[in-house]
C-alpha cells in the first residue's frame, strides 16, 4: 500500500489576474484507502465511452460572504464548473445531481453504495473554507466508487474571486488521475474576435479561458490584428499588428498591458511564434516579394536568417524542444510542410498527398504535427507525423484553418469560417475544437464572432 | 479583355481627353511617351472662375485615368499566381503614364487574395502580387521610391466572387 504524505508543494503564479494559489495534497480520509483502484480511462483507443462521474456541490456556510458571494454559493458554482470541464472533454459522462441519493459530507468517506446506486463510477466530494485572513480554502477528493477508495485529494488556496482558477485546477487532477495524462482546463486562449459585415471585418485581439470565461478584448478594433501566439510562460503574446496601416510583429504584455514592435525592418514581418524557450521568435519576413523565415533573440532584438529560397517560406513553427522548425513552402509549386534543423539546414518536404498544405504547428508532445490541407473546393484539420507518414485527417469543411494544441497535446483548436450567401450575409467565423481521436468535435463559444485561436500553456508551469 | 480596356480609354478621351494620345496611337498601347498634361475639365460655362483640376487624386486616378467602375485602379490574377497578364499590362501602362506626369504622387501597392487559401500563406502571396504591380511599374519608369507596397492577404475582400479578390490595387498615397 502506497500512502501518499502531505506534500506542500507552492506555486506562485506568474499571469496577473490571478493572485497567489497554494496548492496542497491533502491526506487520505480514513483507513479505507486501496492499493487496487480500478477505474481509469484509457484513451489511447478510439471512441473513449464516458466514465459516469458524480460531482457533488462542495460543502460550504451559506452564511459566510465573500466578495465573490457566499462561500456555498461559489462551494455550487467549483462544482458546476468542474463538471462542464470533464463534459466539455468527451471522456466523461457527469450523472445529473437531481438523481444523487444523498450528499455527502465533505470530510468523512462517502457511502459508496448510494453512489453505485445512480451509476457513479468516480465520485467528487469537497468543501469550501474561508479562512481568516480572507483567503479560501478549497478541498477536494476524488473517489473510486467501485472499490471504495480515495484515487485524489487536493487543497488549493486562493483570493475568493480566483475560484474559477480553483475549479480549473481540481479539473486538471481528476482528469490526471483517471486518464494518466496532464490535464488543459487551468488555460488560457488568446485569438481574432470577429465582428462586422463580411466585406469590412473588424479584427481585435481578445483573450479568455478555456471554457470562454473571463474575457477580455485587448485591442480596440482600429486596426486589424492577426495570427496572436503565446509564450511559454503565458505572460507575453507575439502577433501581427497593422497598426499605421504597416504590418510587423508585436509583442504584447499581459501584465502591463503594452506593446512593442519587434524590430524595425523594410519588409513586412508577419507569422511570428515563440521558441520554446521563450527566448526567440520565429517569424516570416517578406521584402521585394520574397518571403523568408527568420528568427529574432529577443534579448538583443538580433535576426538571423534561416530559409534563403525565392519561394513563399512562411508559418514556422518549433518542435517541444527547438532543435527542428516545421514550416509552409511553395518551393516546389504548391505550398506543402516542409521540415528542417532550428539553424535552417536539412530541409525536407513531409506532405506529398493530393493538395495544398499549410499552418503546420508541431505537438506539445512531439509526435505529430497539426496542419491544414485544401483540395477538391473543401478545408480540412489533419495531423501527419514530422516523417511525412501517418497523414490523418480529423475534420474537413467549407473552410478551416490554423491549427492550436492543448498544452497535454491531446485537442486541437482552429476555426472555420462559412460561405457568404450572395444577400449580404455569411462569412461567419468560428472557433471549434476537436479531439486527437476524430471525436468530440465542438463549438468554442466566443462573445462576437473568433478565428486564429492560440492556446497557452497550463498557466503555473514550473 | 483588350476590348474592355479600349472602351475605357475611349470613355477617358471623351470625358477628359487624358492620354488621347495613347488612344489615337491604337495598337501602340505600350508606348512610353507621357500623355500631355490633362487639360482641365470641360467646364459647362465660363461664367465663375473653373476650379483647376486636381490630377494627383485617387479619384482621377480612378474616374479619369482608368475610366472608372468597378475595376479601376485594380488589376487582377489567377489562383495561387502573381503574374502580370496582357489586361493588367496595359492597365499599369496608363498607371505608370499618369505617375510620370504627374511627379508629386507617391502610392502604396496592395496585393490582395481571395479567401481560398491559408492567412499566413496568403499574406506572403499578397506581397508578391504587389511587388509584381510594383516591379511592373518600375519597369515602366517609375521611380521605385515612389512606390510603396502592402498586403493585406485575404483580410480585405472587395466581393464575394473569389477572382475579383485577387487583386493589386494602386492608391495614392
Amino acid at each position: 500500500m502506497r500512502k501518499r504524505e502531505i506534500i506542500e508543494t507552492v506555486g506562485r503564479l506568474k499571469v496577473n489576474l490571478f493572485k497567489i494559489l497554494l496548492v496542497s495534497v491533502i491526506g487520505f480520509v480514513s483507513a479505507t484507502v486501496s492499493a487496487n483502484a480500478v477505474i481509469e480511462i484509457d484513451i489511447t483507443r478510439g471512441n473513449v465511452q464516458p466514465l459516469p462521474i458524480a460531482v457533488t456541490p462542495l460543502a460550504g456556510s451559506g452564511a459566510q460572504m465573500t466578495t465573490a458571494g457566499s462561500v456555498m454559493e461559489i462551494g455550487k458554482q467549483i462544482s458546476q464548473v468542474v463538471t462542464a470541464d470533464l463534459e466539455r472533454s468527451g471522456l466523461f459522462n457527469a450523472i445529473d445531481p437531481r438523481a444523487f441519493i444523498n450528499s455527502d459530507n465533505a470530510t468523512a468517506a462517502p457511502q459508496f453504495a448510494n453512489w453505485r446506486a445512480v451509476g457513479a463510477q468516480a465520485l467528487v466530494t469537497g468543501a469550501t473554507i474561508l479562512r481568516e485572513d480572507g483567503q479560501l480554502r478549497v478541498e477536494f477528493r476524488l473517489w473510486d466508487v467501485l472499490a471504495g477508495s480515495q484515487m485524489a485529494g487536493l487543497a488549493l488556496t486562493s483570493a475568493p474571486q480566483s475560484w474559477r482558477r480553483v475549479a480549473h485546477k481540481i479539473s486538471d487532477a481528476i482528469y490526471k488521475r483517471l486518464t494518466g495524462e496532464e490535464g488543459y482546463f487551468d488555460t488560457r486562449i488568446v485569438y481574432i474576435s470577429e465582428s462586422g459585415p463580411y466585406l469590412n471585418r473588424i479584427k481585435r485581439l481578445a483573450i479568455m479561458d478555456q471554457d470562454g470565461y473571463n474575457h477580455k478584448f485587448m485591442t480596440d478594433g482600429s486596426f486589424m490584428v492577426l495570427n496572436p501566439r503565446f509564450s511559454p510562460t503565458s505572460q507575453e503574446i507575439t502577433y501581427l499588428s497593422y497598426y499605421n496601416d504597416t504590418p510587423r510583429v508585436y509583442l504584447f504584455n499581459i501584465n502591463t498591458g503594452k506593446s512593442e514592435m519587434l524590430g524595425e525592418f523594410r519588409g513586412m514581418t508577419f507569422a511570428p511564434r515563440f521558441s520554446p524557450d521563450g527566448k526567440n521568435v520565429i517569424m516570416s519576413k517578406a521584402e521585394h516579394g520574397n518571403t523568408d523565415i527568420f528568427v529574432m533573440e529577443l534579448a538583443t532584438r538580433r535576426i538571423k536568417q534561416l530559409t534563403t529560397n525565392s519561394a513563399i517560406d512562411t508559418s514556422p513553427s518549433y518542435s517541444p524542444f527547438g532543435r527542428y522548425i516545421t514550416f509552409t513552402s511553395d518551393r516546389g509549386g504548391t505550398p506543402q510542410l516542409y521540415v528542417m534543423d532550428a539553424d535552417g539546414g536539412n530541409i525536407k518536404r513531409i506532405s506529398f498527398g493530393q493538395g495544398l498544405y499549410s499552418t503546420p504547428v508541431w505537438s506539445p508532445r512531439g509526435d505529430l504535427i497539426a496542419f491544414t490541407k485544401q483540395t477538391g473546393g473543401k478545408f480540412y484539420i489533419g495531423v501527419i507525423r514530422p516523417d511525412g507518414s501517418g497523414e490523418r485527417i480529423l475534420t474537413e469543411s467549407y473552410f478551416e484553418e490554423g491549427p492550436t494544441w492543448s498544452p497535454n497535446g491531446r485537442v486541437i483548436m482552429y476555426y472555420r469560417k462559412y460561405p457568404y450567401d450572395n444577400r449580404g450575409g455569411g462569412g461567419e467565423t468560428q472557433l471549434w475544437s476537436i479531439d486527437l481521436t476524430g471525436y468530440n468535435e465542438r463549438q468554442v463559444l466566443t462573445p462576437l464572432d473568433g478565428s486564429d485561436p492560440a492556446w497557452s500553456p497550463l498557466l503555473d508551469r514550473r | 479583355m483588350l476590348n474592355k480596356f479600349y472602351a475605357k480609354l475611349l470613355i477617358m478621351a471623351g470625358a477628359a481627353l487624358v492620354l488621347s494620345a495613347c488612344a489615337n496611337s491604337g495598337s501602340d498601347t505600350m508606348d512610353n511617351t507621357p500623355p500631355p498634361e490633362p487639360a482641365p475639365a470641360p467646364a459647362p460655362a465660363p461664367a465663375p472662375t473653373p476650379a483647376p483640376v486636381d490630377t494627383t487624386t485617387q479619384e482621377y486616378l480612378e474616374n479619369q485615368v482608368m475610366g472608372g467602375g468597378m475595376d479601376a485602379s485594380l488589376v487582377h490574377f489567377a489562383f495561387d499566381r502573381y503574374d502580370i497578364d496582357a489586361t493588367a499590362r496595359n492597365i499599369l501602362q496608363a498607371q505608370a503614364n499618369w505617375m510620370k506626369a504627374n511627379p508629386s504622387v507617391n502610392v502604396i501597392i496592395e496585393g490582395h487574395c481571395d479567401e481560398r487559401g491559408t492567412r499566413e500563406y496568403n499574406i506572403a502571396l499578397g506581397d508578391r502580387r504587389a511587388n509584381a504591380v510594383k516591379n511592373y511599374l518600375v519597369a515602366m519608369g517609375v521611380s521605385a521610391s515612389r512606390i510603396r507596397t502592402v498586403s493585406y492577404g485575404k483580410e480585405r475582400p472587395i466581393s464575394t466572387v473569389d477572382a475579383e479578390n485577387r487583386r493589386g490595387k494602386t492608391r495614392v498615397n
